[in-house]
């Protein structure tokens, strides 16, 4: 099962490889907007908890980048290639469980998810910010990239066509870039939103990575939240993947 | 080695395929014909595993589908009808990915990679990007894909669709080839002519059902081995003799031009699945 792991990450790879410099650089725009209009531009006026903007959002826009660049490099992929290339019935017809594949691609989707946080923790310390890497912060982050990641390979599953992965993006993903605690505490917002953010994963990522980038020790429950959904996931995707075959 | 019982396949209400029995011998090439919608390309993909049946028994290679997936899956080789190659891949990554997905050593695997690409003739491009192959260059490295790991049974769907009639003999020969070499086969076409070169027997389809199943010179004798062809302000008509001398002094009664010819495999298609469907 290992072997067919490291088979449909293998592959993934492979293409990883031949356009890393695209990925690189593509990867690094959207931060850089980020962190220009949120971090210089806004950021200059604005004190979070004695503190300066610019941290406080790093943490943030770190977890919603991992999150839309894990989702996006499982999900459209994976849609496309079940639904217009076929290419997914390449893996159907081979001798390998479903397990084996739901786990590949949902570590490759994370590896991309954590290079392109990696791009960012370096651009935001060359704009200044002052973040400290822990390998709890390391913790949180991979479990934020197979949250997403695993969430791209069900949405692809479910979704029919191209355009429903896109809707998916809109009404699930926009969202929660926005109100999951990663540009503001959403302490002040009414209760019943409030609850429902709290339910939302993206909540956790943002803030167990501030809660350890500040010191403020070890975000237990929002790690265990966090694996719970991987493991929720994973789980849906591979029974997405055995009903497949219906 | 193909062994198929009592299968049926319904999506939602629609019957795709109704209660269809069949065996198929190693090392035979069979052929499954049928007008489009008739259950071929279903049968193919619940025999390849791709979709489960709703009821009924498929054994291949001595495994039975719903316990042994796994092993039939490892010795079944599949060309689907439509181009399923990773674009993203060059020709020698396509084949690598299927060969670590068969789990094949290394060694082997390179080995027959190099085989494969020489015999379809593309040894030469295994380096450059898939997507921009022809279609039939893409047809020849997924029939390559299909071999690799040494099936012991081959689907092919449609598999000679789109390619030049150069390209479609060479592919006939290397059916037959690896029929020769003990590989079964078992193929659905639009092409009569394939079929009836091509195939030992042929199971004829239509709306989901087995309505013939024999040698193909059997299924023509049954419509009589001579035919007069004519056309008339209808369209064309056919009609079988079994004596030649019969057919001619037909063909004579007639006033337009008429052909005179022996029964194909066609005629018997054309028959079996009625005119209306063919138009």
């Amino acid at each position: 099962m290992l072997y067919d792991i490291w088979t449909v990450f293998w592959r993934d790879w492979l293409v990883l490889k031949r356009r890393i410099g695209r990925f690189i650089l593509s990867r690094m725009v959207s931060p850089i907007l980020y962190l220009v209009a949120f971090g210089w531009g806004l950021g200059r006026s604005i004190q979070v908890n004695q503190g300066n903007y610019l941290d406080f959002i790093v943490p943030g826009i770190i977890a919603l980048n991992s999150m839309n660049i894990s989702f996006n490099s499982v999900g459209s992929p994976l849609n496309m290639s079940r639904v217009y290339h076929k290419t997914l019935e390449e893996y159907l017809i081979a001798p390998i469980s479903s397990i084996s594949f739901v786990f590949g691609k949902v570590l490759s989707g994370a590896l991309r998810g954590l290079l392109s946080s990696l791009i960012i923790i370096l651009l935001a310390f060359a704009f200044g910010a002052h973040a400290l890497i822990t390998v709890w912060f390391a913790v949180a982050l991979v479990l934020n990239c197979l949250v997403f990641a695993s969430m791209g390979l069900v949405a692809a599953m479910i979704m029919d066509t191209h355009e429903d992965m896109a809707n998916f993006n809109t009404y699930v993903l926009l969202p929660m870039s926005f109100l999951c605690a990663t540009f503001f505490i959403p302490d002040h917002l009414p209760a019943i939103l409030r609850w429902l953010i709290e339910i939302l994963p993206l909540t956790h990522a943002s803030h167990a990575l501030r809660a350890i980038v500040s010191g403020g020790g070890i975000p237990v429950l929002s790690l265990i939240i966090m694996a719970a959904y991987v493991t929720a996931f994973c789980g849906i995707g591979v029974w997405l993947m055995e009903k497949v075959r219906e | 080695m193909i062994h198929i019982e009592n299968f049926s396949k319904k999506f939602d209400e629609r019957t795709a395929v109704d209660n269809l029995s069949l065996k198929i011998a190693k090392g035979e090439i069979f052929g499954l014909l049928g007008p489009n919608g008739a259950g071929k390309t279903t049968t193919i993909r619940v025999l390849t595993m791709l979709t489960r049946p709703t009821t009924g028994k498929i054994i291949i290679d001595g495994c039975e589908a719903s316990h042994q997936e796994q092993h039939i899956k490892s010795v079944i080789g599949v060309v689907p009808q439509h181009f399923n190659l990773d674009n993203d891949l060059t020709p020698w990554e396509n084949l690598e990915l299927h060969g670590r997905l068969h789990h094949m050593m290394p060694q082997l695997r390179n080995q027959r990679i190099e085989e494969l690409l020489k015999f379809v003739e593309l040894e030469d491009r295994a380096h450059e990007m898939v997507q921009k192959f022809s279609g039939g260059m893409k047809r020849r490295l997924m029939i390559a894909r299909a071999l690799l790991h040494q099936p012991k049974v081959l689907f092919l769907d449609e598999p000679t669709v789109g390619l030049d009639p150069q390209v479609r003999r060479r592919l006939w020969d290397l059916i037959r080839h690896l029929k020769n070499e003990g590989l079964t086969v078992l193929l659905t076409t639009h092409y009569i002519e394939e079929a009836e070169n091509l195939c030992q027997r042929v199971a004829i389809m239509e709306k989901g059902k087995l309505i013939a199943l024999d040698t193909p010179g059997a299924l023509c004798q049954r419509l009589g081995s001579y035919a007069v062809e004519w056309a008339d302000e209808e369209g064309t008509k056919t009609k079988f003799f079994a004596d030649r001398n019969e057919a001619s002094t037909f063909a004579a009664t007639l006033i337009t031009t008429t052909t005179l010819r022996q029964t194909n495999l066609e005629d018997a298609f054309v028959e079996l699945t009625g005119r209306k469907v063919i138009g």
